[in-house]
């Protein structure tokens, strides 16, 4: 009796001990990334929320400013309402345009037969052009002054656009880029389409149904799943766009830039801001720290609500569990 | 013999109509395939090609509307690298890149194998909250960060607020080892604790050789990201022009000198040329790690 107890209890102490050792090797692990998201994540975020009810402008000690900031950024920022707009514009028109013509030229490296490693890799190339490179290659081809685009569309007699120097063309000069740069929807498209099963397609055919009737019956059913991540991690992209708005907007004003040059953003007439450029132009140009973190909650509220999308529990697309 | 034999015999057989419309409509589709192919090609080539022509255009040419270089200006290059500052941004982003490839592979490695090898408690709230972290705008948590860098560390105007968050994991980096280690069978893993390795020995010495692919197309993308940078050296470098990128650095240059389209279309290539050339090299980890993003984990 007294024997079996004790190895009972050895093995029990045993298991315990294995327990605590598993869990100590987990967070051992785990450890780099614990560290990096209590400082880079958890913190600043916490932070965040904080100095948007402060008033701070990064040399006298913040102080207690109530909801002063929001009212200021919702009813008094002249900047918010046309980012916002913008935004969603981006996320609306360039997300959808991105994903058609991705999947379009997926088709097509599907169906080229010949030389088909030379054009992916001609349609592959753009996607990885620095994004401040590419920007300024495109402001230089579609300046309306001595840009090779304008000089084509009036050799053949079209009425050439002003792009990144008008308004109303400024937008859609911007989608030109990003559809240029789509060769990573290319790349999940072709492997999509490629994995659709032969066997769906030959059924189809002995029914009797049209190329256009296998491309909606068989094709789009299929590839559903990969079209959906392609439009809710494209609209995440749009809403942190940044980088290609803000060169875009600098090169095509002639602004003389440098450390500390004040820049009008958005250029022209606020219709290639974004809401990430208020956060810059808030925190970084007008030293209202405060208010600039009235925006960062605006983009983390609507990223947030697309992650969430991206990650429900059923039909969602990334699952955690295996 | 027979089937040398019956070869020719098919073929004398004169096609029958359908067969041959059918042929005729095989071609007629393979013209209309790559006439589309070769109209997107020089939709994303053309680019490319003008903005090198500009590129070797003398600085009186490169204001008018002309296509093609009369002289070919190879010295246009030779003065990008005169610029001062160009080959400190080359050096410097030579460092964060580097360094900063090296930290992630290092930092992400243990991390990205826990999630996908490891049953634990949380596992799955950590790894929604890695692809929330993958999802936030880096604008979300700026101020807060440089106040953190600048304010109390003093560092702003130097690489370290960029270099040194890369040792901590990297969000993107650890979702896409993690889907990459998920595709190693468990076997493995079993048969080296038989034969008596320890976890840390597992992952070094059976899971790291296997997912080598996986490790290139984190590099690579992390890589290409430090290189493509332009939100991070705007915060923290833009006051110390020594610090600068090339990705910052190059629209500046633009601000320098805002009518040599020349020069800056030269500058341009040179910033992107060792990308593409990379790409080149290692075509294969980088297509992977695309679709790897792109399929369910």
């Amino acid at each position: 009796m007294a024997t079996i107890t004790l190895a009972s209890k050895r093995r029990r102490s045993g298991l315990a001990a294995k327990r605590r050792k598993k869990a100590l090797r987990t967070a051992a692990f785990m450890s780099p990334w614990l560290i990096g998201f209590a400082v880079f994540f958890a913190y600043p975020l916490i932070s965040t929320v904080y100095f948007s009810f402060m008033h701070y402008d990064g040399f006298k000690p913040p102080t207690w400013s109530g909801t002063k900031n929001w009212t200021y950024v919702f009813e008094h920022y002249p900047y918010f309402w046309p980012a916002l707009r913008n935004t969603l514009w981006l996320v609306v028109v360039t997300v959808t345009l991105r994903v058609l013509f991705g999947l379009g030229i997926g088709l097509l490296i599907t169906k080229i037969k010949t030389g088909t490693g030379v054009f992916r890799t001609l349609f592959y190339l753009p996607y990885l052009a620095p994004p401040v490179a590419a920007t300024m290659a495109f402001a230089f081809l579609l300046n309306p002054g001595t840009g090779p685009v304008n000089s084509i569309l009036e050799k053949i007699g079209i009425p050439a656009p002003g792009w990144f120097n008008d308004p109303n063309w400024s937008k859609p000069a911007l989608t030109l880029l990003f559809l240029w740069g789509v060769g990573d929807l290319m790349v999940i498209f072709m492997a999509a389409l490629l994995d659709v099963p032969k066997e769906q397609y030959e059924a189809a055919e002995l029914d009797g149904a049209s190329a256009w009737q296998r491309f909606r019956f068989v094709t789009i059913p299929n590839i559903s799943p990969i079209i959906m991540f392609a439009v809710v991690t494209g609209v995440i992209a749009a809403m942190q766009c940044y980088t290609q708005p803000l060169v875009a907007g600098k090169v095509a004003s002639g602004v003389i830039q440098g450390a500390g040059t004040m820049f009008e953003p958005g250029y022209p007439e606020r219709s290639t801001l974004t809401l990430p450029q208020l956060v810059y132009n808030l925190g970084f140009q007008r030293f209202d720290y405060g208010s600039a973190c009235v925006v960062a909650l605006v983009l983390f509220a609507l990223s947030m609500a697309f992650t969430a999308f991206l990650m429900r529990r059923r039909g969602g697309l990334i699952q955690a569990g295996d | 013999m027979t089937q040398v034999l019956d070869r020719p015999v098919e073929l004398k057989t004169p096609a029958s109509p359908a067969e041959r419309t059918a042929r005729r409509k095989a071609l007629l589709e393979w013209i209309a395939i790559h006439s589309l192919g070769i109209a997107a090609a020089l939709f994303f080539t053309l680019p490319f090609v003008f903005v090198f022509l500009t590129s070797l255009m003398s600085d009186d040419q490169a204001l008018s509307r002309d296509l093609i270089p009369h002289t070919w200006e190879w010295a246009n290059y030779r003065k990008v690298f005169d610029t001062p500052g160009f080959l400190t941004w080359w050096k410097n982003t030579l460092i964060y890149a580097g360094a900063g490839t090296v930290l992630v592979v290092l930092s992400s490695i243990p991390v990205a194998y826990a999630l996908a090898k490891f049953r634990f408690r949380g596992r799955n709230l950590s790894l929604m909250l890695v692809i929330s972290m993958m999802m936030l705008p880096p604008q979300v948590v700026v101020i807060p960060m440089y106040l953190f860098w600048a304010k109390q560390l003093d560092l702003s105007g130097t690489l370290w607020p960029l270099i040194i968050p890369l040792s901590f994991g990297d969000a993107f980096s650890i979702f896409l080892l993690r889907q990459f280690l998920m595709t190693i069978p468990n076997e493995y893993l079993d048969a080296a604790k038989v034969d008596g390795c320890g976890d840390l020995r597992t992952l070094l010495k059976v899971v790291l050789p296997m997912a080598k692919p996986g490790i290139a197309a984190v590099a690579l993308f992390q890589f290409f990201n430090a290189w493509n940078d332009y939100f991070g050296p705007q915060i923290y470098a833009s006051e110390n022009p020594a610090a600068w990128t090339l990705s910052y650095g190059l629209e500046s240059f633009k601000g320098a000198h805002h009518t040599d389209w020349n020069l800056t279309m030269a500058a341009t290539v040179l910033v992107m040329a060792p990308v593409i050339l990379v790409f080149f090299f290692a075509q294969k980890a980088f297509v992977e790690g695309v679709t790897l993003t792109g399929v369910k984990g």
